[in-house]
């Protein structure tokens, strides 16, 4: 099996360990992630807020690169949901709109690209839990994880707007996966409540308050498990402001789901980069 | 209030209802029923809920709704695009209200766009985003210093994981985007 892959600025940078521990956990299970070759932002949530042919157009450069690539592989996969949802929308939109797609392709044209509609954008966690799933991972589990209690933290936009592979207010794909690792489920409320995205550098308190709802929430998990970068950044950096404005310990192990899945399969730490991780994953070493 | 004052006002009303009109049309079948609001989780921060905010798009109270606080406080949920009973698309028009406050300048909304802005302007020249880079155009253009201090604690963390550096490697990363962004900007000015 193979997947055209999309890894996201975030990636590179300040959610490097997400990109490791993906391609570990892939590496793993046999399959080959293809990465989309000179790739470029998807816009994040800036474009969208700037100008909207911009916002179409930037994640539409990388899905014309990719249907220029190997045209056996229809899927692209995406562990970033804001990167998922940009890349989606462009998509979407463009199969709806033939003028849009027509004003997209004059964009891209000189540079000799030409977008068609080909392929398939997949979130990492579509991925897991459809195509491989609670069963295709079973086989590769060789380290119970049944003393561990996990909060699966969805966020928002691998689920809405656009209704693909769970249900967008009461998700549960990562449950069976979790599970396969011998690890219980915390029962919360709080799994696709918004952590704050970019409002935690514009209005960082307003931001912080909605983390602290969030780790009170998982009071008694062992970690909170994501599925995108923006979210592990907001629940993990400001753990030490945030438990010293609300006079509580809030301090929370956070990894990321191929993290977690990877110690399950007896992947070494270091090779899923746990130590980048600015919560305290020590519980899971 | 002078007389020359009102028909200046009345000049503006008018030509910014113009800005509105898409938007309108788009909401038209909003039927005031709260769903959005009730969705929000930033709603209780709102001078105006979603809900208001929407009567008043509708209305072409341009003024209320370009000086409100509750657009640059839309973090991009989809809550309310997911629940609204008409199918409005509710964060997009959110969006719609971003793009037009960064572009009038609106004061209330002047940190965000200065944010994006300088976000987007690092694609330009990169291709791919450089935290570093974009963080320090961001706190240059607010000119408040008590900004970057809130960030050190973070920025001092990520340094020493490696994962922002100081002086990126950018023989790695560079593809600008000039030309490209170039392009989408005359597309949108013939529009």
């Amino acid at each position: 099996m193979k997947y055209l892959y999309y890894p996201g600025c975030s990636l590179e940078g300040t959610a490097v360990e997400y990109n490791i521990s993906t391609r570990a956990l892939f590496d793993a299970l046999g399959i080959e992630l293809v990465e989309i070759k000179d790739w470029t932002c998807c816009g994040a949530s800036a474009a969208e807020a700037q100008s909207e042919l911009l916002s179409i157009a930037l994640p539409a450069r990388n899905l014309a690169i990719a249907e220029s690539m190997e045209e056996s592989i229809e899927d692209i996969l995406v562990p970033c949901s804001a990167c998922y949802l940009n890349l989606r929308r462009a998509a979407e939109e463009t199969r709806k709109d033939p003028e849009l797609l027509a004003k997209v392709n004059k964009v891209l044209e000189p540079e000799g690209l030409e977008l068609k509609g080909l392929k398939r954008v997949r979130h990492l966690l579509d991925v897991l839990s459809s195509d491989i799933g609670a069963i295709g991972l079973a086989e590769h589990i060789n380290k119970t994880m049944d003393r561990y209690s996990v909060a699966p933290y969805y966020g928002c936009q691998c689920l809405r707007p656009y209704v693909v592979f769970d249900d967008p207010e009461a998700p549960t794909s990562m449950e069976p996966l979790i599970l396969a690792t011998g690890a219980r489920i915390q029962d919360w409320h709080m799994a696709t409540k918004c952590c704050g995205a970019s409002l935690m550098n514009i209005k960082p308190e307003i931001a912080q308050e909605m983390v602290a709802s969030i780790l009170s929430g998982a009071s008694g998990a062992d970690a909170i498990v994501t599925v995108c970068p923006m979210c592990q950044m907001n629940l993990e950096g400001y753990q030490n402001q945030i438990s010293r404005s609300a006079h509580k310990d809030l301090h929370c192990a956070i990894l990321y789901l191929p993290q977690f899945l990877g110690l399950a399969m007896g992947i070494e730490s270091r090779d899923l980069s746990l130590e980048m991780n600015l919560s305290n994953p020590s519980a899971f070493l | 209030m002078p007389s020359a004052e009102i028909s200046l006002t009345i000049n503006t009303q008018e030509t910014e209802e113009d800005i509105l009109g898409p938007l309108q049309e788009e909401l038209s079948a909003c039927i005031q029923c709260g769903t959005c609001t009730a969705s929000c989780r930033n709603a209780q921060l709102m001078d105006f809920t979603p809900r208001r905010l929407w009567r008043l798009v509708l209305m072409g109270q341009t003024e209320e709704v370009f000086h409100s606080k509750t657009f640059a406080l839309c973090s991009a949920c989809y809550y309310c695009t997911l629940r609204c009973p008409r199918g409005l698309p509710l964060t997009d028009a959110m969006n719609t209200l971003k793009q037009l406050g960064a572009k009038k300048n609106v004061a209330e909304y002047r940190p965000n766009a200065r944010f994006y802005g300088s976000f987007l302007e690092s694609v330009r020249r990169h291709g791919r985003i450089n935290e570093m880079e974009f963080m320090r155009r961001y706190f240059i253009l607010m000119k408040n210093p008590a900004i970057p201090i809130k960030f050190t604690p973070l920025g001092i963390r990520l340094l020493r994981k490696g994962k922002i550096s100081i002086f990126p490697d950018k023989s790695k990363t560079e593809r600008p985007l000039d030309q490209f962004f170039q392009r989408v900007e005359e597309l949108e000015r013939q529009q």
